[in-house]
């Protein structure tokens, strides 16, 4: 019998682009994609990497597949935005070794700043899109995508949700089939994109769409299951589940490719139901095309635009029946916060001390807005903390930025935030810039980068020096400072940012959570010492709480002995011992 | 037959091991299972959820109100968020820990007292000082499993296929006071 394992949806689309014979795999980390390259890496035939940001890693899996492999780009849906560049033009390029884009959606907003449909950029950029609803499925589907992207010569690109991606399910497990590496041949009418080119690519990539529109009627991932005919659902993804769930005799239309949609099967499943549903999460994608066919169904007006769907929205939305349970009223909310020992933490306290406000950016520091921190004022996406308060500059004038800075991590630096930095330094901003550098990508689980000195694949290499890059611009004034150093970061802080030129200031100091971190230290209260005054609370530790008589606990497992609390504490109240 | 098992706890406190665990045991017992489960910013000290559904056929990967036959509290606050999820009948077992979250810390909040009495008062619920007897067992970081020991009592599967699936997920180094940890739960859970 075929071997069976759980798999995180992830896992499981690793696992089909290693069965489908894929040869190189890139990517920028970003949840709930991240696993996808983790996995991935673990197979010694495929070349992984993380690029720089979502574009790069496009880029680098189109010219492996231009030179005739199978390649794959994996990224979240706002990373898509960064990567949409190549993808509009290499939608009427098309490809020459099979070419797949995961996208992985975040309805629910469980660790992103929007709520995007990527199906909407896909239909934007004339590419098709398969949408799997569990792991086995998650593994298939990127197998047939490959197929689809080499028989229509297009890039393909795999939907997946949070839901998706994070849950585990059974899959059947295949072995990897080899592909040949296609022959390349120069071809500037596919591949060099200019205006004589382009205008007949964009004739073949309509004509594409039109032909894998009709044949996708006979796809078998595009499946009817015909039951009771009194209610209808047109679905697809994880959404599928819930109907099956709260309506398992309900006839079902389950689409597997979500662009573009079968016209005739779509057609005829609704002649056959008495009232049509369309069930699908964030945009009405599926919606709008069925109502401007003139088909008759129930959509939005029903469903919200927001959020997760549910079984339970079916069961009131649909069955009317009463969901009776009585949640808790009133209880503390608990956010995720700063990690007990966090660099992060000592920056954000000197920044709230001086009154500065921070024009921030995507990363675990988005947390440096909430209570009781309340630095950041500004998140919009990667590397717009640079380039949003040279904005301000130019707006307002200098010194009005003088008690603002711009927050970035190494990462995020890396990513995008070297743009902002060079044009901040070309268009004689003023700005100070400080470089958060923990030496990973933290947030989503600690991935490397071009600046940590090491590779996805574990190979040492020269890390790209921060400090100068940063020189290497003309900067003059580059700074860099222990994270947990509070005087001398308060002094520099206050010395750079009224500079009238562009100042960087990189805090270095690992995450608490890298494995390599050791902390043989922890702090101690020292109660006959301690005045009350709660000086050391004030950053929010979770390590801290105060006691009844108003002096402090620390709890020794989470301590990891960074000395924020102890710096703090003018009464020596807090001491440092070994563990 | 579905049956609906949920972990709460605060981000942190290993619900990905439990999972995993719960996962290994469904399988050897031959049953279909879906899991669903919290990554990325969420595990900063927030809240989390994990939903582990196992029968002959599961469709949707999470436990909705209303339909966990069991409810895994690492944390009791936690316990008291999630309580709606519980079936009428179904089991509750407690971490009897407070983690106090942020909005407590700075004081925008109060931690509800009596958490325990009042979840008593309309489910069935099972509490243990875990942290107290892992630290006994001379490991913090086990509390979980004694937990996942008690939770073991409701469930159908064999004291022998735990402990055999307990020995194939955690790391080699701690089999021995994991399966201590779980056998403590399991015995206490009886």
């Amino acid at each position: 019998m075929a071997e069976q394992k759980i798999m995180l949806g992830n896992e499981a689309i690793a696992r089909g682009a290693y069965e489908a014979g894929v040869k190189v795999s890139a990517a920028y980390p970003g949840t709930p994609s991240t696993e996808i390259s983790e996995n991935l890496v673990q197979y010694k035939e495929i070349y992984c990497e993380w690029s720089p940001n979502e574009k790069v890693a496009a880029e680098v899996a189109i010219g492996a597949s231009i030179s005739g492999v199978r390649s794959m780009a994996s990224m979240k849906h706002v990373g898509l935005n960064v990567a949409s560049d190549p993808l509009y033009t290499i939608s009427y390029g098309g490809i020459n070794g099979g070419l797949v884009m995961v996208v992985a959606d975040d309805p629910g907003l469980y660790s992103s700043q929007n709520e995007q449909d990527t199906r909407c950029v896909a239909r934007a950029a004339i590419v098709p899109v398969l949408e799997p609803s569990d792991s086995q499925e998650a593994k298939d589907f990127v197998k047939f995508a490959y197929e689809l992207s080499e028989q229509y010569d297009t890039p393909v690109i795999v939907r997946t949700t949070t839901r998706l991606a994070h849950s585990q399910g059974v899959v059947t497990l295949e072995e990897r089939k080899e592909a040949d590496d296609k022959p390349y041949e120069r071809n500037p009418g596919k591949f060099v994109m200019m205006p004589v080119n382009a205008k007949k690519r964009h004739i073949y990539v309509e004509e594409r769409m039109k032909r894998m529109a009709e044949d996708s009627c006979d796809f078998s991932i595009n499946k009817a299951e015909y039951n009771d005919t009194s209610t209808g659902f047109i679905t697809s993804g994880i959404p599928y589940q819930y109907v099956k769930e709260a309506c398992p005799d309900a006839s079902v239309l389950k689409l597997g490719m979500v662009h573009p949609l079968p016209e005739k099967l779509i057609r005829e499943f609704a002649s056959k139901v008495d009232k049509l549903y369309i069930f699908e999460e964030l945009e009405p994608v599926i919606e709008e095309q069925v109502r401007a066919w003139g088909i008759d169904c129930i959509g939005k007006e029903t469903f919200t635009l927001q959020g997760e769907y549910s079984a339970n929205l079916l069961r009131t939305a649909v069955l009317g029946e009463k969901i009776e349970t009585t949640p808790a009223k009133d209880l503390p909310a608990r956010p995720p916060i700063l990690c007990p020992g966090c660099p992060h933490r000592s920056v954000f306290s000197v920044l709230n001390k001086l009154n500065i406000h921070a024009a921030g950016d995507i990363g675990c520091y988005t947390l440096g807005a909430v209570a009781p921190l309340n630095v950041v004022d500004t998140t919009i996406c990667m590397g717009a903390s640079i380039s949003t308060l040279h904005g301000m500059e130019k707006a307002k004038g200098k010194d009005y930025i003088k008690n603002w800075v711009a927050v970035i991590g190494d990462s995020t630096f890396m990513h995008t935030g070297v743009n902002s930095l060079m044009n901040m330094v070309y268009n004689q901003g003023t700005g100070t810039v400080m470089i958060l550098d923990n030496s990973t990508t933290g947030m989503t689980g600690h991935q490397d980068h071009a600046a940590t000195g090491k590779t996805l694949m574990g190979e040492v290499v020269p890390a790209i020096d921060i400090v100068q890059l940063c020189r290497s611009m003309g900067i003059r004034n580059v700074v860099e400072v222990n994270a947990f150093d509070l005087p001398e970061l308060e002094r520099v802080i206050k010395e750079e940012t009224q500079k009238d030129e562009v100042s960087v200031i990189i805090t270095k100091s690992p995450c608490v959570l890298l494995k390599s971190n050791r902390f043989p230290d922890k702090c101690i209260p020292v109660s006959d010492k301690c005045k009350k005054c709660g000086a050391c609370l004030k950053p929010g530790c979770p390590a801290l709480t105060k006691n009844e008589d108003g002096t402090i606990s620390i709890d020794e497992t989470m301590c990891n002995a960074c000395g924020l609390c102890m710096q703090l504490c003018k009464f020596g109240a807090i001491e440092k011992v070994s563990k | 037959m579905t049956k609906n098992i949920m972990i709460v706890g605060v981000g942190g406190q290993g619900t990905l091991l439990t999972s995993r665990i719960l996962g290994g045991i469904t399988r050897k017992a031959g049953y279909d299972v879906k899991l669903s489960e919290v990554h990325g910013m969420a595990q900063r000290g927030g809240s989390v959820v994990t939903f582990v559904r196992y029968g002959d056929r599961v469709a949707e990967p999470i436990v909705e109100e209303g339909q966990a036959d069991v409810l895994i509290a690492f944390e009791r606050l936690e316990a008291m968020r999630y309580a709606h999820f519980l079936k009428k009948d179904g089991a509750m077992v407690i971490n009897d820990q407070r983690i106090d979250p942020i909005t407590v810390v700075t004081g925008a909040a109060q931690y509800p007292d009596g958490i325990v009495e009042k979840l008593g008062e309309s489910h069935r619920i099972y509490t243990v000082d875990a942290m107290g007897l892992a630290k006994e067992l001379g490991n913090a970081k086990v509390f979980n499993i004694i937990v996942l020991g008690i939770a073991a009592q409701h469930m159908d599967f064999s004291k022998e296929d735990w402990l055999e699936v307990i020995e194939k997920t955690v790391p080699p180094k701690t089999v021995e006071i994991n399966k201590k940890a779980f056998l403590a739960g399991y015995e206490r859970g009886n």
